[in-house]
């Protein structure tokens, strides 16, 4: 399967899907970690690849959305942005309103 | 090559075009307030990505990490209302 419809699969398949560096329980970079945290403590059940353990996957989200840098927040399909985005929509609430309305 | 905070700021700002960049960072990981009026009516998804457009390759090549926080003019003063 070509890599972009590969994302797209995955991203179809999981209403909230993280492409970190690591896992969620092992995550390789500050900045995947901060957005796990940020999802586990809005109780977000979600989906998560690891782009180290797969190059191809690694330049494809890349491509995916013209957005150069991991970790990548996807819910409901939407590209919800990177760990800045993240953080700035935990702050003012606006993820988990999005979280809920996905798990309601 | 090392990225510096100087080189960062220019090139957002060459490219960009009407905009003030402060910057701090220590060749890795830089964080970058980025006010532009070309950011007006744009999303912060789009927003970051029409920075991330400005930098290009440099994004691959010389910048591991780059925080940012963008705004209009206009949000900068609503901002600075705010705080006094």
């Amino acid at each position: 399967m070509e890599i972009q419809e590969r994302i797209r699969k995955v991203i179809d398949e999981n209403s909230v899907m993280l492409f970190m560096k690591g896992s969620p329980d092992f995550p390789q970079c500050g900045f995947s970690g901060r957005v796990v945290q940020i999802l586990e403590a809005c109780d977000a059940k979600f989906g998560s690849a690891d782009v180290l353990t797969d190059p191809e996957l690694r330049d494809g989200i890349k491509a995916y959305s013209n957005w150069p840098t991991i970790p990548q927040l996807y819910i409901q399909g939407e590209l919800i942005g990177g760990s800045d985005i993240v953080m700035e929509m935990h702050e003012n609430g606006e993820l988990k309103k999005k979280i809920d309305a996905v798990d309601g | 090559m090392m990225a510096t905070p100087e080189d960062i700021k220019e090139w957002i700002e060459q490219n960009l075009g009407q905009s003030e960049v402060e910057i701090s960072g220590d060749g890795r990981h830089f964080d970058a307030v980025i006010v532009c009026a070309g950011f007006a009516g744009k999303t912060r998804i789009q927003q970051h990505q029409m920075v991330y457009a400005a930098l290009g390759d440099r994004m691959k090549d010389d910048i591991h990490a780059l925080s940012m926080r963008t705004m209009t003019p206009e949000d900068r003063t609503a901002e600075t209302t705010v705080d006094q």
